[in-house]
């Protein structure tokens, strides 16, 4: 019988799996912004194809946040607090973005619509970027002490290993961004997201191999679950080379199912090399947070329980629903923003 | 400074900022609601374009509430790492759920409700936009109902020295949020009224869309009245509960150091010295602070003095006694402001029923100013209700020293306070320009639509090859 603490720290999981698998798409079309679209209009359809759903989508963050918080109270302190800086960096960019896709079109001028495209790029680029870096020191080990206290200096945020993790869930969610546009738009913008899709796959494969290597020297995924991580991280491997064939063979969805296949299993591999640990101390490895240790109690996780298995298949029922009503594609025609 | 006033000063900015946007989106989108409601069943065009003009308003306002909402979500892990700790058992729970249930459920249909116009029915797409306010609504229900823990801790039992949630369902049904609840809802329903009304006549004194401003000034005037007199209600309830669960925040609020003898007088204003702890001077009305305490002309209000020797029993030494001057003069701003909401919006009701709203013009200048006030008696009433548990986060459980963060440090404290700063005034700045903007061009861009077919060949597309 599976404990509470175990199925909570799977639905964790579940949401950051949602959670970059949606808004991987949307980070990934704001920086398109920037580096595929030529013109005002081709930026507004981009924005567009991501109109009615990167709000909900950043919901599937603050959902993950906040069980977090409900199941493994001290997961969320030591995390919050220990990397409080990234997280204000975060929050600024994720302020930014949000306003800047509702303010970018009321006003009619140039320098205005200009300066929120680079609020949108930077904005959809540093999260992603400094969500690698939180994911893969977590995988390393910060130096948390025996009151769950985390003090990190410069290097341990920052690192080969961290910042190698923070461009490959990057270049991820670009690709997912691409591939989201090839489904979502017409002619030229689509012809040309998928021929840099086509590029980006090459990087992605590039990055995940280096972001492999280093982790074996400098995390026991390995070691500590190593006969589950392997074939996880050799799925995921297969997921990008399929994707790249798709993108080649212009099967546009096939490409962005297995681009998102590839992130979902990207983020549950990071998940199963932790288990039954949720952050890992360097200093003693008696002083890190596991699924036990860090949890609430046995009476908040059962009302969760039930709380949460009620209603999630309501909010995917509806959240699957919008994406259905909003199938068509963007040409350009009766815009919003 | 210390870390933890720096600490305060942050979350105190943060949630302030926060909450000019929350309870106006409240407001605005369950009027909207209505407008659109009148527009499907009345089938009246004016009343689509009421829903549109001010959505579109609402949709500005929305996007800084929402965004600012992020860091209110995280900022509990970032700068109150112990506090987190000891309640997020019982606190992260609502916490959760109210992301879980509430702001899927809001950030989905507004979604469909902006990009669904045309794409979905009539009836489906009204009930989009009621979803997003009972989203709104739900939203405020689960973070009140942690809020009210705060307040008056209920459900729970120490254990391994956390607060540990042990009752469910006496978090749902804490006194406290029975009193604190509506309380809000009021106040955000007032806040949306009262902010169509002064547009409106802003719009009505410039002469411009008569019939439209009109109408909409009148459903606002009645929203407002009907909303300032449940926040007046729901705001007396809560003071009486306060004698029982914060009788000292009851205390600083009055600034009633010693006992009020019986009948207790309510003091309009005083002079506070709070470190002779004594007022120099006081305007009272006798009776009035009985009967707000207690319904009934008799009954004697415990002062501060008494009370701190009585906290010194249960909870040991220290200093239990509130910041004084704040809470006592929050709390005078806040009920000034809501009793002459509830004056102002009689008036305009009468003013308009006897057709002679458009002649007087000082009215309508009066409803412009009144813009800002409940902004102010919202901010007010925060202050007082969190300044006034000082020095407490969760009453009785656990002060505010004890909450915070140990491990951020003041260079970092000082970078994201810095930081949040700048980007709120921004937001602020921006915020009130794009308003006046949209204010100004009136009903007729509301709804910005390209008619550009967009040809792969044409003209803009083939300069996009070069």
């Amino acid at each position: 019988m599976m404990e509470l603490n175990e199925l909570w720290f799977g639905l964790v999981a579940v949401l950051f799996i949602g959670f970059f698998f949606l808004e991987g798409f949307d980070f990934g079309v704001g920086m398109a912004g920037k580096l595929l679209a030529r013109n005002d209009l081709e930026r507004r359809m981009l924005i567009n194809t991501i109109g009615p759903f990167w709000d909900a989508n950043e919901v599937w963050l603050l959902t993950g946040g906040g069980a977090i918080f409900a199941a493994f109270p001290h997961w969320y302190a030591t995390m919050f607090s220990g990397y409080y800086i990234p997280f204000v960096f975060v929050l600024l960019a994720l302020i930014g973005r949000g306003v800047a896709f509702e303010f970018r079109g009321k006003v009619d001028s140039t320098r205005w619509t200009h300066s929120w495209d680079w609020v949108i790029f930077i904005g959809s680029t540093l999260p992603p970027f400094l969500f690698g870096v939180l994911f893969s020191s977590l995988l390393k080990g910060m130096p948390i002490d025996e009151s769950m206290t985390l003090r990190a200096g410069f290097s341990d945020y920052v690192n080969v290993y961290t910042v190698t993790g923070g461009i490959a869930v990057t270049l991820l969610c670009l690709l997912h961004g691409l591939l989201f546009t090839t489904l979502r738009t017409v002619g030229s913008l689509q012809e040309r997201a998928r021929h840099m899709a086509q590029r980006v796959v090459f990087f992605v494969l590039i990055g995940l191999v280096a972001f492999t290597i280093l982790s074996y020297f400098q995390t026991d995924l390995f070691t500590y679950r190593g006969w589950a991580t392997t074939p996880m991280i050799v799925a995921i491997v297969l997921s990008y080379s399929f994707s790249g064939l798709y993108i080649a063979k212009q099967r546009d969805g096939w490409a962005f199912g297995m681009s998102g296949l590839g992130i979902a299993l990207t983020i549950a591999t990071i998940f199963t090399g932790l288990f039954p640990r949720v952050m890992v101390s360097s200093l003693d490895s008696a002083f890190n947070l596991t699924v036990y240790n860090a949890s609430s109690g046995a009476y908040s996780l059962k009302v969760m329980t039930f709380v949460a298995l009620g209603l999630l298949p309501f909010v995917l029922g509806y959240q699957i629903w919008s994406y259905y009503v909003f199938r068509k594609r963007v040409d350009g025609k009766d815009m919003v923003y | 400074m210390s870390e933890l006033m720096l600490a305060r000063l942050q979350f105190g900015a943060t949630t302030i900022f926060h909450f000019l946007f929350v309870p106006m989106s409240i407001g605005l989108v369950f009027m909207v609601a209505l407008m659109q409601t009148i527009y499907v069943v009345k089938n009246d065009e004016t009343y689509k374009n009421m829903a549109k003009f001010w959505g579109h308003l609402f949709l500005i306002n929305f996007a800084v509430g929402v965004v600012t909402g992020i860091i209110q979500e995280f900022q509990f892990g970032m700068n109150w790492s112990e506090y987190s700790r000891f309640v997020g058992d019982v606190f992260g729970a609502p916490l959760a759920i109210e992301a879980l249930l509430a702001f899927f459920m809001e950030s989905t249909f507004i979604g469909l409700w902006i990009f669904g116009w045309d794409r979905l029915s009539k009836k489906v797409h009204l009930a989009c936009i009621w979803l997003v306010s009972l989203g709104t609504m739900l939203s405020a229900l689960w973070i009140l109902a942690a809020n009210s823990f705060m307040q008056e801790p209920v459900g729970f039992a120490i254990k391994n020295g956390r607060a540990e949630m042990n009752d469910f369902f006496a978090l749902l049904t804490n006194p406290q949020l029975f009193v604190e609840f509506p309380h809000v809802v009021f106040g955000a329903l007032a806040t949306g009224a009262f902010f169509i009304g002064g547009v409106s006549a802003y719009k009505l004194l410039k002469k411009q869309e008569i019939d439209f401003f009109a109408k909409s000034f009148r459903i606002a005037m009645i929203v407002g009245l009907l909303s300032g007199l449940g926040v007046a209600f729901s705001g007396h309830a809560q003071a009486k509960h306060l004698m029982e669960s914060q009788p000292m925040k009851m205390a600083a609020s009055e600034a009633l150091w010693k006992d009020s003898g019986d009948p207790a007088a309510w003091t309009i204003v005083a002079g506070i010295d709070t470190d002779k702890q004594e007022n120099r001077f006081e305007i009272s009305v006798p009776y009035l602070l009985s009967y707000l305490a207690y319904e009934k002309f008799e009954g004697n209000v415990p002062g501060m003095l008494t009370l701190q020797k009585q906290y010194e029993k249960t909870y040991g030494p220290g200093n239990y006694i509130p910041p004084v001057k704040t809470t006592f003069w929050s709390f005078r701003v806040m009920a000034g402001a809501g009793i002459l909401m509830i004056l102002v919006s009689a008036l305009g009701l009468l003013l308009q029923y006897r057709s002679k709203l458009m002649g007087t013009k000082w009215f309508l200048r009066t409803m412009v100013a009144l813009i800002s006030f409940p902004f102010i008696a919202n901010s007010a009433g925060w202050i007082m209700t969190e300044i006034g548990r000082q020095p407490w986060t969760v009453f009785g459980l656990m002060t505010t020293a004890a909450s915070v963060s140990p491990n951020v440090s003041y260079g970092s404290l000082l970078f994201s306070f810095i930081a949040f700063t700048l980007i709120y005034l921004v937001l602020a700045i921006l915020l009130v320009y794009l308003f006046v903007r949209e204010i100004k061009k009136g009903t007729e861009h509301h709804h910005t639509e390209t008619g550009t077919t967009f040809d792969p060949f044409g003209k803009e597309a083939v300069q996009s090859w070069n």
